[in-house]
């Protein structure tokens, strides 16, 4: 249990190294290998979850070493409320990739051992508490995924893995420079829990070039992680990428990859900036509200199924941004409204979590017709409810998940980042609600495109979902099902800290009540 | 100290000297087919060297009346420039290119470029300096034209010479200046000099600085004194190519800090301290512009090569630009940084090199084509090259990347005036990876799996994996050589 965190963070890099070591040629064991490796990490996260305290809002299971001290450089990892949801969701979803990806024949060894890097490095972020660290396990991400997106991906496979290769690099690249101004500017220290102490009171007054440097490392900081969930403009990256990746990354980038920017935002801008969260906060709500109304759109004028998906999660993310905006209600300058900052970015977390199981179980179901028709125009297809009706009844759920129908989980995120944000950006959130009926329209008309109507005469063989497939989707239907009725769990888990981040950003805040 | 007194302090340098002459002997007596065992003298012999120089003591004093110093920054340097050659010798035995020529004199001159090498990271006066220039620049022409049979070598050798003789020319003459100016050429006595000039004779100096910036950017290929690089490194045997790529820079880059930070300014930096101009020459301004073409064109250009050598010579622009950017704020904790990107270049650079040798070896081309399906081919040194694009790139866990956050950090410790520096900086970081991925693309990308693995030979597989090995390691944990740097960051410091 001491180490429960690092045996988390680097249980895929010794099944990478199994991995290594197996001879190219013998595929199942090499599947086996990573689903044991996936499947153990996720039972871990389980017991993480159990012995979880959900009334200590601050970090848990902490682990601290040094690692370069001349710079200050330490090996933290810390779990809290804000990330354990996240690494429940890693879990989960790397150990459904497994078996999502199962029917790739071309160098599984290679897939697999980047797969599991990828893990690694998604972990790693979800857990460390050190800027350094996270920096470090943050860019490990992005050379997996370009060979996993453009040695497996479609037939733009290679334009799609570079443009996602530059846009995040150059994000990062901007990140690095916000992460060095703060360590030189708050003591020299890479510590996230010690900068949340420190950075509020040290940046107060810093100029450069007469600006003031909470708002320089703020816009900083904040590009790097926009262009990973994806705020717009920073979002044209996400469609192509999806839309070339593998089934199986696609549900990765979709389910954590995206989730990672809205986690880093919170973890470090909100920790470390409290200001800058009040001079931000309305053009958070704003870009919110473009992204859904813009992803809305853009997801309606599609014909590609999956990429209908990849714009739908443009107009989820965006409910989210309008969550986190509203913790500002909590200022005394917005009449102290605890409850509001509450519900809004706790609707933001848990949005980020739906959005995590409904857009996998989305992307697996877009895989699964793509596998029997090999395409995915929308178009193309009709009728296939007589053909494929356990297929038709999960797509339906799904979508109606994915369009926030009252019951499934998506719903009760939604309507909680409204209900957060509605006392400070009444406009915004109304404006959003025509993001609400394009969502409705897009997954409606899609659905009846093509599920009803006259079924095409090529796919009158089509093979029903088979076993494999069901087994990576019902999982995530019945937790969209369960915290669509019953919330409470995951609401537990994540509101002491979510207390803990509204007051610091309240408290530390000198804009919060002017 | 006088001249028989300092000769305790020259053994190293002895000792190349010995060895030097005696491989030159010992190539009379051998047939061609032989001559490779002259590279077997030269090795033992910079090993020798090494140890000599690591059990050196640690006293910091001038040698021969004031014209070289015995300092720990010089030792490191001598150490890296000792470290590139060993590896470069050992691939040498191993190259293609060479196998038809006799290799007796390749080595001799290899061994008296490092003696070059070892007066310019030590040299306090002008007249070394420029010596120690020519004798690294001639040795070099003739290097680059070894292929004599190949029109390619020979065109870079003719071009390198006659770059190498205008640019050290107009360095003379800038050199010449500052002496006319000072009335010496002792770097301290020149520093006092310059302190106490009336501010009319500032043009006069920046003129002459200008001048002297020639000399070295052309050693260190900076922008715009780059012209012969791309030539010279694509037609030289490319084990020459990957010596120049990394041994002269860090010697250039040596004689550089020395001579603006103790004949410009006060040698604060030596002290980890900011430096004092000693004038109103805006020089961290013209090393800035000097330091953001330099890396700038340097990526651009690589963006359009198809030849790997010849993107790997735009991208050694492209780092020497890195290197440059922290020239301007010659701190202390620039220094150290220039210091830890250079051993981080030295293996990454280095060991794409070597797979360039390998590749040429076995398909004999050094075309983007000729990497097709690499990868497959050779899954270890596909995994090798990949890695050592990822870390010319700079992303972490390499080396590369803990060079670079150095390099960032120590400009944006000087608060806000160089954060536009490290912010170019990063962008070309991004415009970098374009190229070096592409490499990664057509190893993995095109092809297919491939039956029969190829692997490379025992010494090629070996330097591989030494170069490798650091490469990975050093971007993990890197302690051991922040140590090294820090005990080596002491100079000799004259008073007068």
């Amino acid at each position: 249990m001491e180490y429960i965190l690092s045996y988390l963070v680097f249980l895929p890099i010794i099944g990478m190294g199994v991995i290594a070591f197996i001879p190219r040629d013998k595929s199942d064991l090499i599947r086996i290998v990573a689903a044991v490796t996936t499947g153990l990490q996720f039972a871990l996260t389980l017991v993480l979850w159990n012995s979880f305290d959900n009334s200590v809002g601050t970090m848990q299971f902490m682990e601290k070493a040094e690692w370069i001290p001349s710079l200050n450089i330490s090996y933290i990892l810390g779990v809290d409320g804000l990330s354990l949801p996240m690494v429940i969701l890693t879990g989960l979803l790397f150990f459904l990739g497994v078996f999502v990806s199962w029917s790739i024949e071309k160098a599984v060894k290679g897939y697999y051992a980047l797969f599991l890097l990828l893990n690694a490095g998604v972990m790693g972020v979800f857990l460390s508490l050190d800027f350094f660290l996270f920096y470090v396990f943050w860019e490990v991400m992005l050379l997996p995924m370009y060979f996993l997106i453009g040695m497996w991906g479609g037939p733009q496979r290679e334009y799609a893995a570079i443009k996602f290769f530059l846009y995040t690099l150059f994000g990062s690249v901007l990140m690095l420079i916000g992460v060095l101004g703060l360590y030189f500017t708050c003591g020299q220290t890479f510590d996230i829990l010690e900068l949340q102490r420190v950075a509020p009171e040290a940046l107060n007054g810093v100029l450069w070039w007469g600006v003031s440097a909470i708002k320089v490392i703020w816009v900083l900081l904040f590009i790097g992680f926009a262009i990973k969930v994806p705020v717009f403009p920073f979002h044209t990256w996400l469609p192509l990428a999806h839309v070339e990746a593998p089934t199986a990354i696609s549900v990765l980038l979709a389910g954590i990859l995206l989730k990672l920017g809205v986690y880093g935002i919170l973890r470090v801008n909100y920790g470390l900036m409290p200001d800058g969260v009040y001079w931000f906060s309305g053009a958070l709500a704003f870009l919110g509200l473009i992204n859904v109304v813009w992803g809305g759109l853009c997801a309606l004028a599609q014909t590609d199924l999956k990429k209908l998906v990849a714009y739908s999660s443009v107009n989820h993310m965006g409910y989210s941004l309008i969550g986190m905006a509203a913790v500002v209600a909590a200022g005394e300058a917005n009449g102290s409204n605890h409850a509001a900052a509450q519900a809004g970015l706790a609707g933001a977390v848990f949005q980020m979590f739906n959005h995590g199981t409904i857009s996998a179980m989305l992307f697996i179901l877009v895989g699964v017709i793509y596998d029997r028709a090999h395409h995915r125009e929308i178009e193309g297809f009709g009728g296939l409810a007589s053909q494929m009706p356990v297929y038709t009844a999960i797509t339906a759920i799904a979508f109606f998940a994915g369009l926030g129908l009252p019951g499934l989980s998506g719903f009760v995120s939604e309507a909680m980042c409204f209900i957060g944000a509605f006392p400070v950006y009444k406009g915004i959130v109304i404006a959003s609600t025509i993001g609400i009926l394009l969502n409705a329209a897009y997954f409606l008309w899609a659905f009846q495109r093509v599920f009803f109507g006259k079924l095409n005469e090529k796919y009158t063989k089509l093979p029903e979902i088979n076993n494999r497939e069901l087994f990576t989707v019902i999982p995530l239907l019945l937790i969209t099902l369960f915290f669509g009725i019953y919330p409470a769990p995951y609401i537990d888990m994540i509101s002491s800290t979510m207390d803990v981040i509204i007051n610091h950003v309240v408290s530390l805040s000198s804009l919060a009540s002017m | 100290m006088n001249n028989l007194q300092s000769l305790s302090y020259y053994l190293p340098e002895l000792i190349l000297t010995t060895v030097i002459i005696s491989g030159i002997i010992y190539d009379l007596f051998i047939a061609k087919e032989e001559s490779y065992k002259v590279g077997f003298v030269l090795l033992v012999g910079l090993l020798v060297v090494a140890i000599a120089i690591f059990f050196q003591n640690n006293e910091v004093t001038s040698l021969f009346t004031s014209s070289v110093v015995h300092d720990p920054f010089s030792r490191f340097f001598k150490l890296i420039i000792i470290l590139t050659t060993i590896f470069v010798s050992v691939v040498s035995l191993k190259s293609g290119e060479l196998k038809s020529y006799r290799k007796g004199e390749y080595f001799t001159l290899l061994g008296i470029i490092v003696f070059g090498l070892f007066l310019m990271v030590s040299a306090i006066d002008l007249i070394i300096l420029y010596m120690s220039i020519e004798i690294v620049s001639i040795m070099s022409f003739v290097l680059a034209g070894y292929l004599k049979k190949s029109t390619r070598s020979n065109e870079a050798a003719l071009k390198y010479v006659v770059y190498g003789g205008f640019s050290s020319g107009i360095m003379l003459f800038g050199l010449s200046y500052i002496f006319g100016l000072t009335g010496t050429t002792n770097y301290f006595k020149i520093y006092d000099a310059l302190s106490v000039m009336p501010a009319e004779s500032n043009t006069a100096i920046i003129i002459s600085i200008i001048m002297v910036l020639a000399g070295f950017g052309y050693k260190i290929s900076a922008v715009p004194f780059h012209f012969w690089t791309p030539d010279v490194y694509e037609g030289s045997p490319t084990t020459i190519t990957a010596f120049l790529s990394v041994a002269p820079k860090a010697g250039a880059f040596a004689m550089m800090i020395r001579f603006f930070n103790q004949a410009l300014a006060d040698g604060g930096a030596m002290n980890g301290l900011d430096y004092t101009s000693t004038t109103e020459i805006p020089w961290a301004a013209i090393l800035s512009i000097l330091a953001i073409i330099t890396m700038s064109l340097g990526n651009i250009v690589a963006i359009q090569q198809d030849s790997i050598k010849r993107m790997l010579a735009y991208s050694s622009i492209a780092h020497a630009g890195y290197m440059l950017l922290a020239m301007p704020a010659m701190s202390g904790d620039s220094i150290y940084a220039i210091m830890i990107y250079l051993v981080m270049y030295l293996f990454m650079n280095l060991g794409a090199f070597f797979i360039v040798i390998l590749v040429k070896n076995k398909t004999g081309g050094e075309s983007f084509d000729d990497y097709k399906g690499l990868g497959w081919e050779m899954p270890i040194v596909g995994a090798f090259m990949t890695l050592f694009m990822v870390s010319l790139t700079g992303l972490p866990p390499t080396a590369g990347f803990v060079g670079k956050f150095y390099i960032f950090a120590s400009l944006i410790k000087e608060g806000d005036a160089f954060y536009y520096l490290v912010f170019i900086g990063g962008i070309n970081s991004v415009v970098s990876l374009y190229y070096y991925l592409r490499v990664v693309r057509v190893m993995y990308f095109s092809g297919v799996r491939q039956d029969v693995i190829t692997k490379p030979g025992t010494i090629m597989g070996t330097m591989l994996f030494l170069t490798a090995l650091p490469t990975l390691i050093l971007g993990i944990y890197w302690v051991p050589l922040t140590t090294w740097v820090e005990n080596s960051l002491k100079f000799f410091i004259q008073t007068l």
